[in-house]
């Protein structure tokens, strides 16, 4: 099995590693009897996602399209970043071999826990826009 | 980059004198040994020789090894041969859970064809106790097979033990050397098995052959059907250069244990000490002294196993792992799951297994990468802040 040469760019300098005390959305999902879990902090100003962070239990590939999806969706709107799919984080890879698949699908769903949190937050008025 | 091999419950290198003993046999000595013309008789003296050398090694005698193209094919052969042959006396077939995939799927195999199989259960060291066995036994089990040594964890199974209550209940008795063979002294008539498969290129042979040790007088069904080779019971033109190398291997392998074991036993305990000393939360797998000299197997809590390996990788070190991510499937190495560990620290497990190449130097190198590497994935786990 070979990983692309950005996958294990982003599996050796994983960007935005950490969490954000005040964040505005966090999610995770999977679990660990699987062998892969995902959480991920956003920061939202005005509606534009201005910092992210991600700390990843898994694989090589786990750990690459966390990194990659912070990276994708750093800046972007609310609206944008909900259209970012595990497709587009795996193609920016480069591709990922098939039994890996499964994997990347941890990113976007994680993404989707967060924004969900948030606008949750939003709702109850824990935080304000 | 200096590369550090320690994957040799994966597969061994050929050694230069297992090597050279073959060349000849590719291009000077290449006749069929069934051939009557000298280029025949070349083969055949080749292939006695091989035969007699893999039988000595075993406390065997020629007549009873029959050569095959790998341990899975032995393991196949064994108990699917076994288990039809005796199909007239009984359908009950008992084996370990912490079998070899060779075993264990022929086993399900065999369910599928209508026979019963009994998975005994093993400890939280990998052992299958003799009393579990002894339950086991119906008046229709006809045929028993445990491994002599696992390949993941290394526990070495007491098979004279099981072996003889086997015997005393009337069923054919197999075991799967195929990690034992080269660190296990053996001998088939002291330990009384019925059976026995090996591999060679666990011991410095190369891939595509191996054995299965069948006693005299005990009668199990072809697996393949042609050729009148090996005595009218596995045909096929034999793959002469690589038996010859597996009869050269295996002598060198039986001739060296105590010495290679007494090299590589401290190797192992203190890549385990040093290992269980540097890292936190880590755990020793498998029996802490019944166990193969060269295999080393931890559990390192909050990080997944191939991410332990891939940067392993990348600082030159080979290594195993039985986390799900390593096998294709989503289920972590059964042999974990067994001995009672729970799926979340299975998946963090990772094997190093030893060679007379590597050495004290690699072993401290391996400790100090690790250290550095289960730092780094720690901090990136969301388990391990948790923790």
């Amino acid at each position: 099995m070979m990983y692309t040469p950005e996958v294990m760019d982003h599996f050796t300098n994983p960007r935005n590693v950490g969490e954000i005390k005040d964040y505005s959305g966090t999610g995770t999902v999977g679990n660990a009897k699987c062998g892969d879990i995902m959480k991920m902090d956003i920061k939202v100003e005005k509606g534009v996602i201005v910092d992210v962070k991600f700390k990843t239990f898994g694989c090589g590939a786990a750990i690459a399209t966390s990194s990659k999806a912070t990276e994708m969706v750093m800046g972007k709107t609310i609206d944008e970043a909900l259209t970012i799919t595990n497709k587009m984080v795996m193609d920016a890879l480069g591709g990922l071999p098939a039994v890996k698949i499964h994997c990347s699908v941890l990113a976007e769903e994680a993404l989707h826990e967060a924004i969900k949190d948030y606008k949750r937050r939003l709702d109850a008025g824990e935080i304000s826009d | 980059m200096n590369r550090i091999y320690m994957d040799n419950a994966a597969t061994t290198k050929v050694t230069p004198p297992v090597l050279e003993a073959m060349l000849p046999y590719f291009t000077e000595f290449y006749g069929n040994p069934s051939s009557i013309h000298g280029f025949g008789r070349d083969a055949r003296k080749a292939l006695d020789r091989a035969r007699e050398q893999v039988a000595k090694a075993l406390g065997a005698q020629p007549q009873e090894i029959y050569f095959t193209g790998c341990g899975t094919e032995s393991d196949n052969w064994a108990i699917r041969g076994g288990a039809y042959a005796q199909k007239p006396k009984g359908k009950h077939l008992i084996t370990s859970a912490i079998e070899h995939h060779a075993v264990l799927h022929t086993m399900a195999q065999l369910e599928v064809e209508g026979f019963e199989v009994t998975y005994l259960p093993v400890d939280a060291d990998g052992l299958v106790h003799p009393e579990d066995l002894e339950k086991a036994f119906r008046p229709d089990t006809t045929l028993v097979s445990i491994m002599m040594a696992n390949n993941e964890i290394g526990t070495i199974q007491p098979i004279a033990e099981l072996a003889r209550i086997a015997k005393a209940h009337g069923a054919l008795f197999h075991t799967d050397a195929v990690q034992a063979i080269g660190s296990v002294p053996i001998d088939v008539k002291a330990l009384n098995v019925d059976m026995l498969s090996l591999s060679g290129h666990k011991f410095h042979a190369p891939k595509g052959v191996g054995a299965l040790y069948l006693k005299k007088g005990v009668k199990i069904n072809q697996l393949m059907h042609g050729g009148a080779q090996e005595r009218k019971q596995r045909p096929g033109t034999e793959n002469i250069a690589s038996i010859v190398g597996m009869g050269v291997a295996i002598e060198r392998a039986a001739a060296t244990v105590d010495r290679r074991n007494a090299y590589l036993i401290p190797l192992r305990d203190r890549l385990i000490q040093g290992i269980l000393q540097n890292i936190p939360e880590v755990r020793l797998n498998g029996h802490a002294t019944k166990r193969l000299p060269n295999n080393a197997n931890v559990s390192i809590r909050y990080i997944e196993g191939e991410s332990l390996l891939l940067s392993l990788d990348l600082v030159g070190i080979a290594a195993s792992s039985g986390s799900a991510c390593t096998s294709g499937s989503l289920d972590p190495s059964h042999v974990l799951l067994a001995i009672g560990l729970p799926h979340e620290i299975a998946h963090g497990s990772l094997r190093f297994s030893l060679s007379e190449d590597n050495t004290m130097e690699e072993v401290e190198y391996v400790i100090a990468e690790l250290t550095k590497i289960v730092e780094r994935l720690r901090a990136m786990s969301p388990l391990f802040a948790n923790a």
